[in-house]
């Protein structure tokens, strides 16, 4: 039996195991409704408007943006979350207490946060298509294309959450600063509303970073191919979509072995006593 | 004792000589000098009490035998390795109990407890396989808890579970960081037998930290005392307590009035009491040091 093989199935074990426990939590199911809801509200009183120059309606866009948009709220959040959360908690130490425990810990994480992201998408869509009739003709392509677009976001969502959570002080820093970097791109990155309304450098910025992407990736899933005329350039741009989230899934893998071995190699008791009494310090 | 390790010896044939090797170490944190030339031995199969005042280092040198920290010098062998390159085999044959753990909240305890004994599975030497998980939640008194939630458990539950989970691989060597903090006297007395099972039947090798001397006393083979970066005393209670001081208290009353005399041989002085005064001796007590004045007069002649 290989030992790396065998604690890699162990991580897929605890994976699943941790998946039930979010689906088996009030808080956690609390969070997916509230989330859920939120983004079905949206797309309500958007029905009636349509995107500029086509005549879909301006909820078909935005539904899908908002399956981009899961991926780093599910994925990235995820993982910079519960790292630094476990961190302070002892999870990984425990971990490092165990022969490869390493391997089943990071496998583990892996498996429950892609689980999880693409349990949220699937709520979201059934959701959505009740709202947005006209995206249930997707054809096979059209699914393939989702697959391949959150595939490409989750690996470019989890290292980088996992570098993240691995070099962030608290989890409260690391929470806060994630929340409001994804809340910014939100904004400027076409998911509410065409990105072609916003200012030539506000564009550009966007496009640097992941999430503009995945909504593109997305919409031109889902869309009719005539609605790419809404997009700049006209076109689904599938060749820049795949090259950036690349870019980004590259970077995360190269940046993420390194830095987490080097935060394993830290993580001791004392360490995890003095987060502790700050953290209590902080509540106190 | 020796006995049973005899009898078992031929399970530890892994452990030549020496268990635990600490020689010259030295941890500096800053220009902290929390470690200055630290050195003991633990044999196969001893239980080691680690006491010392808080802030010696005691944690400290744990963590750098269970490989979770560098040390700054010396020379530092458990099991033959050097812990913190000891690689995953070598680990599995380590167990680790560290003070503070709130983890894996939403797990149940047997969820819990099982899937950790797993990663053990492909280290298991014939007879020396992972200890049944429904045994062990029994032996460490969480029967009843076994299928809870691991973050309803109780201060004192939790950390049961947490000795559980740090000898569930069946360990050649234990790190116990002060286990029986938050025990009520039930669950200590639990878990010393728990100890004694270790060392008797599995001839586990266990150094834990404490600071209940009663504790060090009944479990350890022998002490160390870690003050001012170093080892200052080294053996079992008892000939620590007589390094200290050979002499015992006799008290005694006759016709109504208390005496109290030091001696080094209070047989010899009480049977020349009774010689003297026959049934005239009443409220007879012998008393000797205890590991606590041993201990209070060790830290005390270090800090001086």
């Amino acid at each position: 039996m290989n030992p790396t093989l065998h604690a890699a199935r162990l991580g897929f074990a605890r994976g699943w195991m941790e998946f039930k426990h979010q689906v088996t939590s009030a808080q956690d199911i609390g969070f997916v409704v509230i989330t859920t809801a939120a983004f079905v509200v949206v797309l309500y009183f958007q029905r009636d408007a349509t995107l500029p120059g086509t005549d879909l309606s301006l909820a078909a866009a935005t539904l899908p943006g908002l399956l981009g948009l899961m991926i780093p709220i599910n994925a990235l959040m995820g993982a910079v979350g519960t790292l630094a959360v476990e961190r302070e908690d002892g999870t990984l130490l425990r971990a490092k207490a165990l022969p490869q425990g390493m391997v089943g810990y990071l496998v583990g994480k892996v498996v429950v946060l892609s689980i999880s992201t693409l349990a949220s998408l699937v709520v979201l869509l059934v959701a959505g298509l009740f709202l947005v009739p006209e995206l249930a003709g997707t054809g096979v392509g059209g699914w393939l294309t989702i697959a391949w677009i959150t595939v490409l976001g989750l690996l470019s969502a989890l290292p980088l959450g996992a570098v993240i959570g691995a070099v962030a002080g608290s989890p409260q820093a690391a929470g806060g600063l994630v929340m409001l970097t994804v809340g910014g791109l939100t904004a400027i990155s076409g998911v509410f509303y065409p990105i072609t309304a916003l200012a030539g450098w506000l564009q550009g910025l966007a496009h640097v970073f992941p999430l503009y992407w995945l909504g593109l990736g997305m919409r031109s899933a889902l869309l009719p191919d005539s609605a790419a005329a809404a997009e700049i350039g006209g076109s689904w741009r599938p060749v820049e979509t795949t090259l950036v989230l690349a870019a980004w899934a590259v970077a995360g893998l190269v940046l993420a072995p390194p830095i987490l071995r080097r935060m394993a190699r830290r993580e001791s008791g004392s360490l995890m006593e003095q987060r502790r009494h700050r953290a209590m310090q902080r509540i106190g | 004792m020796s006995t049973t390790r005899e009898l078992d010896g031929d399970l530890n044939v892994t452990n030549e000589g020496t268990a635990i090797e600490v020689s010259g170490l030295r941890m500096t944190y800053g220009d902290k000098e929390v470690l200055r030339g630290v050195d003991f031995a633990v044999a196969p199969g001893e239980v080691i009490a680690l006491l010392g005042p808080n802030g010696a280092g005691k944690t400290t040198t744990i963590e750098i035998l269970e490989g979770f920290r560098i040390p700054s010098g010396g020379r530092v062998r458990v099991l033959g390795a050097e812990p913190a390159r000891g690689g995953e085999a070598w680990r599995a044959r380590i167990g680790v109990v560290l003070q503070s753990w709130r983890d894996h909240g939403r797990w149940r305890v047997h969820q819990l407890l099982h899937h950790l004994s797993r990663y053990y599975v492909p280290y298991a030497k014939p007879g020396r396989l992972p200890l049944d998980t429904a045994d062990l939640i029994e032996a460490v008194g969480l029967g009843k808890h076994a299928g809870q939630r691991v973050s309803r458990l109780s201060g004192g539950q939790r950390r049961r579970l947490d000795v559980a989970i740090g000898i569930v691989g069946r360990p050649e060597v234990l790190f116990l960081d002060e286990p029986t903090a938050g025990f009520d006297p039930q669950a200590r007395r639990d878990f010393h037998d728990l100890v004694h099972r270790l060392s008797d039947l599995d001839d586990t090798t266990i150094l834990l930290t404490t600071h209940d001397l009663d504790e060090a006393e009944k479990l350890a083979d022998r002490i160390l005392i870690l003050a001012g970066g170093k080892i200052v005393a080294d053996g079992s209670p008892d000939s620590l307590t007589r390094q200290v001081s050979r002499d015992a208290q006799v008290r005694w009353s006759r016709d109504g009035e208390h005496f109290v005399h030091a001696t080094d041989d209070a047989t010899a002085f009480v049977r020349g009491l009774f010689e003297q005064h026959g049934s005239g001796i009443t409220d007879l007590e012998v008393r000797r040091a205890t590991l606590e004045d041993t201990y209070m007069a060790i830290v005390k002649r270090e800090e001086a």
